[in-house]
């Protein structure tokens, strides 16, 4: 049996290599920028971003594995749990809470009140109906497909638009079973 | 020290930055690709550079400004400051960074996880491998250009990779 996973992402926030945020968020701003200019339509400067998310969520999910130590979650509920407690922890260096489980348990919100993407920044009226964030529900998309979890992740409070925290609302698809025999190198 | 992330974090902006404009947007438009890269490095420059000179009075010549470049600048993006730095005392500054922090991203060596390299000749692998340094490169270069700018200095920022893991990055001031 596994070790039982960290509670929280601190200690290994603690020992990464650290950068300046200010580095990582006026580069998130300036891509969103440029992708506004070559792109010119939100919509689709929306769904790039997912894009981009889901393909870093995808790399990214092997360093979270290597590094947080966290054994097998039982299921989609203390997956949540550990993306909030551990994974935003050990990447961008603040925790996020799970609320909102419906009664199956397969759709929960992943709340984010400090959120460094967005420090600095401030929409202009032209930018209506952009999700800046939405590299965010990429990563996490991205990386639960790589676990097994086909999930749909979508915005429920932003507050870039005035809302009072960002809402993650988290929906588990289908859970693919795993195939056996795993590959030699698994 | 203000707030921190993951260095993963950019890291992974970066890759899928340069992956995004390269590759899906204009995957046979390099220099198009290159521009909008270098675009962004630009802005992140222009700002940073603004942000780190807040409390500074104006530098009084170029080298002044670029010997800023070279230690503040560099120390907050990476830890450490430019290794050497010559001119040729015409508008013309070569920065070297002997260890480049962001080429160690970029795997020149051949891959070590064999999977990739088996239907890949190492030739192929390499050539590609320093099309996409290039590529990164623009990032740097803009961040740069985008921060001397802010100081008043128009000018032109190219790299140089041929003494990896060193990179040189060649400013030229536009007079």
């Amino acid at each position: 049996m596994a070790p039982a996973g960290p509670r929280s992402g601190d200690a290994i926030f603690a020992s990464v290599e650290r950068v300046n945020a200010e580095l990582f968020t006026l580069t998130y701003g300036a891509i969103v920028r440029q992708l506004l200019t070559d792109l010119e339509e939100v919509e689709e400067v929306n769904k790039q971003l997912d894009q981009m998310g889901y393909n870093i969520g995808v790399r990214l999910v092997d360093e979270f594995l290597a590094k947080s130590n966290v054994s097998r979650c039982v299921d989609f509920k203390e997956t949540a749990e550990v993306i909030a407690k551990v994974g935003f922890k050990m990447f961008l260096g603040v925790t996020a809470s799970v609320t909102n489980w419906d009664a199956e348990g397969t759709c929960c919100s992943i709340v984010l009140e400090d959120n460094p993407l967005v420090d600095f920044v401030e929409l202009p009226d032209t930018c209506q109906g952009l999700y800046y964030c939405n590299v965010l529900s990429g990563v996490i998309r991205g990386a639960l497909e790589m676990v097994s979890m086909k999930t749909e992740v979508t915005w429920a409070r932003d507050m870039l638009r005035g809302d009072d925290a960002f809402e993650l609302q988290v929906k588990l698809l289908k859970q693919v079973p795993e195939e056996y025999p795993y590959k030699d190198d698994e | 020290m203000g707030r921190e992330v993951s260095e993963s974090c950019v890291d992974s902006l970066l890759t899928e930055l340069v992956s995004t404009y390269s590759t899906r947007f204009y995957a046979n438009k390099p220099d198009l690709a290159a521009h909008s890269i270098e675009a962004i490095g630009y802005q992140v420059g222009l700002q940073l550079s603004e942000r780190y000179t807040m409390d500074r009075p104006r530098f009084s010549d170029h080298l002044e400004a670029i010997k800023f470049i070279c230690k503040d600048f560099w120390s907050e993006l990476f830890k450490k400051q430019i290794d050497n730095l010559k001119t040729n005392h015409r508008g013309t500054f070569v920065l070297q960074d002997s260890r480049f922090r962001w080429l160690s991203r970029v795997s020149i060596d051949p891959p070590e996880n064999g999977d990739v390299s088996q239907d890949n000749p190492a030739g192929v692998a390499e050539n590609k491998a320093s099309l996409v340094t290039k590529m990164h490169l623009n990032f740097p270069c803009g961040i740069i250009r985008g921060a001397l700018s802010n100081l008043g200095i128009p000018c032109a920022v190219s790299a140089d990779i041929s003494n990896l893991p060193a990179c040189s990055f060649v400013v030229r001031i536009k007079v």
